[in-house]
């Protein structure tokens, strides 16, 4: 694991996010705020998680949570909240800084985002991504990089309507038994 | 990877339909701005109107407008109306098929089939269309579309 080179130097806080298409948004009430995942959501994002994933992983977000609350890693675990009426979780993100892995440079790799399936085509997703594209930046990271599964239609149209496009590297792999 | 004219074709009169929703095109003003004849057009928007891609309004004013949904044609959807899509699947009388060579070359032809075809299902139009706005030449400000 790359300790963070340029590790960020003042972390997101919360960030309010208006839909213009509010009256179209009743689920999210046409807002919703981007902040730094805490401890007390991890319930939450693995009940989401497992919702879609029908796989439940609390582990897994626990030590991604601390990653992102460690200095030794350039790591970001966003959440976006409903309003203060019922603060209930509408999707995560997670991603991290990385270099020098396959000869890369340094890259921001988006590993996860999540969104209720509920609130979903009311801008949610896209400013989970925004607002972790901008902690990438300000790392002076020019690029961002995922990976979608072939037959994961879902996720593949929506980084593909964010702009995403292949990139230069193809990942191989062989069966081991 | 080549696309037939006529799948070029479609694709293209689909851009102009989705980007000017609100207007109704004919197949001699695409034509126009692509080079084709509109006989040539118009038999590539029959087969858009069967798919239910897009309608023809008759009359005066009239022309064809889009009518599905820009966010969830993919461009697989628009080019499997046209010409089948990679190398063809397995042709068993094709020579040397069933030999050790024809089935690892068939592994990497079917390779590049998924890999294409997992690249045209994920851009839809909407999709298309950003990136035609981000390869223009000319400034953000220009019309986009016929007009």
């Amino acid at each position: 694991m790359n300790k963070a080179s340029g590790k960020r130097t003042g972390h997101l806080r919360s960030r309010a996010v208006e839909r213009r298409d509010a009256a179209s948004a009743p689920e999210t009430g046409g807002k919703f705020v981007i902040r730094p995942a805490e401890p007390h959501d991890i319930g939450a994002i693995s009940a989401l998680d497992a919702r879609i994933t029908s796989l439940s992983k609390k582990r897994h977000w626990q030590d991604l949570l601390a990653r992102s609350k460690s200095l030794d890693f350039a790591q970001f675990f966003l959440v976006a909240e409903a309003p203060a009426s019922s603060k209930s979780l509408l999707g995560f993100i997670v991603g991290e800084i990385r270099a020098w892995e396959f000869g890369s440079a340094p890259s921001g790799w988006v590993y996860a985002l999540s969104v209720e399936p509920t609130v979903r085509e009311h801008g949610v997703g896209e400013a989970l991504l925004a607002a972790i594209e901008a902690e990438f930046k300000r790392c002076k990271i020019t690029k961002m990089r995922t990976m979608v599964a072939r037959d994961s239609p879902l996720p593949m149209l929506f980084f593909r309507a964010e702009g995403m496009m292949a990139g230069p590297y193809i990942q191989l792999e062989k069966d081991l038994t | 990877m080549k696309l037939q004219i006529s799948t070029q074709l479609a694709i293209f009169a689909l851009v102009e339909l989705v980007v000017n929703p609100e207007h109704q095109l004919t197949v001699a003003e695409i034509g126009a701005k692509y080079g084709v004849s509109s006989h040539h057009l118009a038999k590539v928007m029959q087969v858009l109107a069967r798919a239910r891609l897009v309608r023809s309004i008759r009359g005066a004013g009239g022309g064809y407008q889009f009518c599905g949904n820009a966010r969830r044609t993919t461009l697989f959807d628009v080019i499997e109306l046209f010409e089948p899509l990679g190398s063809g699947g397995q042709d068993a009388s094709a020579p040397g098929e069933r030999t050790g060579e024809g089935r690892a070359l068939r592994t990497v032809m079917d390779e590049i089939d998924n890999t294409a075809r997992a690249t045209l299902s994920s851009i839809t139009l909407a999709t298309l269309c950003r990136l035609v706005d981000r390869h223009r030449p000319e400034p953000a400000s220009m019309s986009t579309g016929i007009r």
